[in-house]
This record gives structure tokens, C-alpha cells and sequence, in this order.
């Protein structure tokens, strides 16, 4: 397959093909990248409507995750225009729109705290941080909470959850703030497969009942495949970028997982 | 100060060293649980070093030692964690640059104020000398304590936030490395104003061991804070009164109490525990 991501023609979101309104959260074209002399994105360009789900793909040290990381304005691109709501991550003025989940810090499996404590950390974006939490505050951390299907364990202590309801509680913590993107690097790596499935769930809520756009970092699609509008493949570069449709044409399945990226990529160049 | 209290504490030097005392142990595990989660439980002793070398500016300017050290501690430790946030150096590596410097840099300014004809006797800042403390000292201690206590009730949780996922907070647009220099601000704050309580060698010791009693019973981070506080006030109350009857030194009998909380709320958590595991076994196991 082989095809530039600007030669690609982009799946459009359920609403623009009804009412063609389509609303472009990200709008990244010839971003470049290196750390040091290590050029590890090249000419990459991606774009995301609202309402979008999409799938950003690739082995090990293929920027996936320097590219998460410029998008949400943690990192500046060497060369190329990034944009987010239609402004620079970096000077976003309503922060509150963008919702990150990083890659899963040991650290919040230690914490001393609470389901609700930690999930209403995530609404400060919305409120104002210095401002005490109101009724409504309250009410959008418990659906947030609700959302991930963890309504029977909001007091209990994050150390007591297992790895992936810890997870979940991250993804929550994102949702209370009522992102309009939510972006998650590597969220559900050594999940249990409930667990995988609660955390689709809880995305495609994101994106069909609230009509949030959602890029999702994973080496593990199996449990998102058939939710996902669209999946975008780097290896430095953009491969592939379109509907899982055209992907699974190729006879690549979009259950993939770590070991068979070698193979998958070899399809596609 | 004269209030109507049992002996031990019926004496006005008590009064002042229990007054002073519950301030620190209020202040001292509100800002350690913050800096043990972010895993910098060693910064209190780093900024404790640096109050040592802010002691001995103040001896040798002839200035109150306790407000240099607090101009030297709080600037000293913006720059630790601006070296921190930089990533100049490991963590550890930068905290040992102040461990040294400062205990080294106290020595050298000491030495130097004794050598221009100043009275100088460094032992009541190292320990703490809490049974000597003046109405003007808890006067400044207790104002040190409304600024730390009144930073937290507004900053909290945003702190929380950043001690949870600092990059997630710094994306959601939360003012990440002003909330840091606040933390490390208050740090030193605290630090000054338990240096005459148990000294600036053991007063990061009243910012970790609390904590680590808390968070061994607590279910929550607001549960953590409160246990911390209320081990640091037993600390500071027990240690006080074993002080006077057995004439020891406070500051480090403080320190011992909390430590020995610490020992015992180990092995009582330990055995409950244990007998959880052997109840859910069941009989026969």
C-alpha cells in the first residue's frame, strides 16, 4: 500500500457527511522532529475531525509517542505547523478541551488515594485550579467515574485496583474535565481483557454520545478495531492513513498486536 | 504565657516549646506529604543543610539567624528545583550539591563569625532548642505556619494534581512549575520554622516519618494528611513531656516518639494484616 498520508483521502466523521460541518481539532502537516541528531518524525501530517476515532500505530521508536507529545504541546516540532482547535498546542486558551492520558505512571499505583480524589484531579482543568470543587464539579467527576464502569469502587483506594482499573481511573480523570480530544499514549498495554473492553466502552462514549475526537496510541487494537473510523501507521513517516476498511483489504487484521507489527509493516511498504 | 496546664506543661518555657511545637507538627507533615509522594522525601533534609548556612549568615552579619535562614533556604531551594526541573543532574545528585554545600558553606561562615569576635554556638540550630524559644520566635513561628497552612488550603489540590501525573496537569493547563516553587517554597518555610524546634539536622525527619505512619493506615490522600498531622502532634506532645521529665534533649526525643509511631503502626498494620489473611483462609490453614 504504501501511500503518503496527503495522498490518502481522510474518512470524514459521521456528522460531515450528513451535514458536511466538519470541525478539524488537529491539523498537523510536515511536522519533523529529532532528539539530537536522531530524526525520529519526518514530514508527518495527520488531521482529526471531531467525532473521529482514530488509531495511531507503529513499532517501537517509531514516534508515536513524540508525536502525542507535540500534539498536546509537551514538545515543540523541529519544522512543520501543528494545530489544535485552531491554535498551537503549547497556547491553547481553553486547555480544558484537551484531555492526555500518558503512558501509565507506577507512581499512581502507590498513591494514598481514592478513586474520586484522583479522577476530580482531572476537573481542575475545567473549574480553575485554585477554585473549591461546586455541584456541578461533583456531578462531572461521578459520571466521569461511571463512565468507566467503576461507580462500586469510588472510595477505594487506587493501590487496591488492579492494573487495569487503575487505567480506567486515568482515562476518568481525562473525562472529567469534559475533554473535546481526548489523547491516550499506550493506555491499555498489559491490560486484562475486561478490562479492554470497559475501556472501549468508555471511548466510544467519548466519541459517539459527546462527539469528542479521541487519538489512541496502542500496539493492541483488538478490543477498539471495529469502533475505529480511522488508523494512521508511522514508522517516521505516515504509511497508512485510512478507514480500517482499506486496511483489512490488504489482509492485515486489526487485532495487532507487538509481534506482528514487523509483518504488518512490511504489507504496507 | 500562662495558662492553667498539668505538669509537664505548667512551666511558661513549656507553654511556648508546646505552642511552637504544635505549629511545626502541623506544618511539617501537611507539606512532607506532598514531597513524599513526589518521591522527594530527602528534599526536606537538603533544605535543612541550607538553613544551616543560613544560620551562620545571620551570625555573621550580626542579622536574627532565623530570617536569613529563611531568605537563604527559600531562594536555595527555587534553585534546587529549578535544577531539578531543568534536569540538570539526577535528583539525588543535585540534593547531595546542597547537602554538602550547605552544611560546608554553614562551617565556613560559623568559623568566620567566631574569627571577627561574634558569639557564635551552632548546636541550638543544628538540634533545635525549643525549650528556649522567646514569645517573638512563636510569634514568627506561628505566622510561618498561617502562610504554610493558609498555601495549601488554596493550592492543595492543584499540588495533588501535579504530584498524581505532573505532565498530565502541565497539558491540562495547570501552572505546573509556579505550583513546584511553591511547594519547594513552603518546604523551606517549614524547614525555618522548625529549626528551633528539633534543628536543622532532624527537621526534614518531622516531614517523613508522619507521613509514613499515615500512609500505612490511611485509605485516602485527605486521610494521609490528617494521620500524618495527628502522629506529628502526638510526636511533638509526647516528646515534649518526655523531655522535661527525664531532662533529654526535645528535638531528638521528638524525632525518636515519631519514629517509634512509626515501628509500632508497622507491625500493628503488619498483624492485622496477617490476621486478615489467616480469616479469609479460614479454619484448618
Amino acid at each position: 500500500m504504501g501511500r503518503e498520508a496527503s495522498t490518502i483521502p481522510r474518512l470524514r466523521n459521521r456528522e460531515s457527511w450528513e451535514g458536511d460541518t466538519t470541525v478539524e481539532v488537529i491539523a498537523a502537516d510536515g511536522v519533523c522532529f529529532a532528539y539530537g541528531t536522531e530524526r525520529v518524525l519526518d514530514d508527518v501530517g495527520m488531521h482529526v475531525d471531531a467525532g473521529e476515532f482514530v488509531a495511531l500505530v507503529g513499532p517501537n521508536g517509531s514516534g508515536k509517542s513524540t508525536l502525542v507529545r507535540i500534539l498536546v504541546g509537551l514538545l515543540t516540532p523541529d519544522a512543520g505547523t501543528v494545530l489544535v482547535f485552531g491554535e498551537t498546542p503549547r497556547r491553547l486558551t481553553d486547555r480544558a478541551r484537551l484531555g492526555y492520558v500518558p503512558q501509565r505512571s507506577q507512581l499512581v499505583g502507590a498513591l494514598p488515594a481514592t478513586v474520586t480524589e484522583l479522577v476530580s484531579a482531572g476537573r481542575l482543568a475545567r473549574r480553575g485550579w485554585w477554585r473549591r470543587p461546586g455541584r456541578d464539579d461533583r456531578a462531572a467527576v461521578d459520571a466521569a467515574i461511571d463512565a468507566v464502569a467503576l461507580g462500586d469502587l469510588r472510595r477505594r483506594p487506587i493501590r487496591e485496583l488492579s492494573g487495569g482499573q487503575q487505567q480506567r481511573v486515568l482515562i476518568a480523570k481525562a473525562l472529567a474535565a469534559e475533554p473535546e480530544l481526548l489523547v491516550l499514549d499506550e493506555p491499555i498495554a498489559g491490560v486484562d481483557a475486561e478490562s479492554q473492553r470497559l475501556f472501549r466502552d468508555a471511548l466510544v462514549h467519548v466519541v459517539r454520545e459527546r462527539g469528542g475526537a479521541v487519538v489512541l496510541v496502542s500496539h493492541e487494537l483488538g478490543a477498539v478495531a471495529e469502533d475505529l473510523d480511522r488508523v494512521v501507521v508511522l514508522k517516521r513517516r505516515v504509511l497508512f492513513d485510512g478507514p480500517p476498511a482499506d486496511l483489512a483489504a490488504t489482509g492485515v487484521s486489526l487485532g495487532i498486536h507487538q509481534e506482528d507489527l514487523p509483518l504488518w509493516l512490511e504489507t504496507l511498504t | 504565657m500562662n495558662l492553667p496546664l498539668p505538669y509537664p506543661f505548667d512551666r511558661d518555657y513549656m507553654q511556648l516549646a508546646l505552642v511552637a511545637g504544635l505549629v511545626v507538627a502541623l506544618c511539617a507533615p501537611l507539606i512532607g506529604t506532598f514531597l513524599v509522594e513526589k518521591q522527594l522525601s530527602l528534599l526536606g533534609d537538603g533544605l535543612g543543610h541550607l538553613a544551616f548556612a543560613g544560620v551562620a549568615v545571620g551570625l555573621l552579619l550580626a542579622v536574627s539567624p532565623l530570617w536569613a535562614a529563611l531568605v537563604v533556604t527559600v531562594v536555595g531551594a527555587l534553585a534546587l528545583e529549578y535544577l531539578r526541573s531543568r534536569g540538570q543532574g539526577s535528583g539525588d545528585l543535585v540534593l547531595a550539591l546542597f547537602f554538602y554545600g550547605g552544611i560546608a558553606a554553614g562551617a565556613v561562615l560559623a568559623s568566620r563569625a567566631t574569627a571577627v569576635g561574634q558569639s557564635v554556638n551552632v548546636l541550638p540550630y543544628l538540634f533545635g532548642s525549643i525549650l528556649t524559644v522567646t514569645p517573638g520566635d512563636v510569634w514568627l513561628i506561628v505566622a510561618l505556619g498561617a502562610v504554610i497552612v493558609t498555601s495549601i488550603a488554596i493550592a492543595g489540590r492543584a499540588l495533588f494534581a501535579v504530584v498524581v501525573d505532573e505532565e498530565a496537569a502541565r497539558v491540562s493547563g495547570l501552572p505546573v512549575v509556579m505550583l513546584n516553587g511553591l511547594l519547594v517554597t513552603l518546604a523551606a518555610v517549614t524547614i525555618v520554622a522548625a529549626t528551633q524546634v528539633v534543628g536543622t539536622l532532624l527537621v526534614a525527619a518531622l516531614m517523613v516519618l508522619p507521613v509514613a505512619s499515615g500512609r500505612l493506615v490511611a485509605r485516602s490522600f485527605r486521610t494521609t494528611i490528617v494521620a500524618a498531622v495527628c502522629v506529628g502532634l502526638f510526636s511533638v506532645i509526647v516528646g515534649l513531656a518526655i523531655a522535661r521529665i527525664w531532662a533529654l534533649a526535645p528535638g531528638g526525643v521528638i524525632v525518636l516518639v515519631s519514629a517509634a509511631v512509626f515501628l509500632v503502626t508497622v507491625l500493628a498494620t503488619g498483624i492485622r494484616r496477617s490476621n486478615m489473611a489467616n480469616l479469609l483462609a479460614g479454619p484448618g490453614h
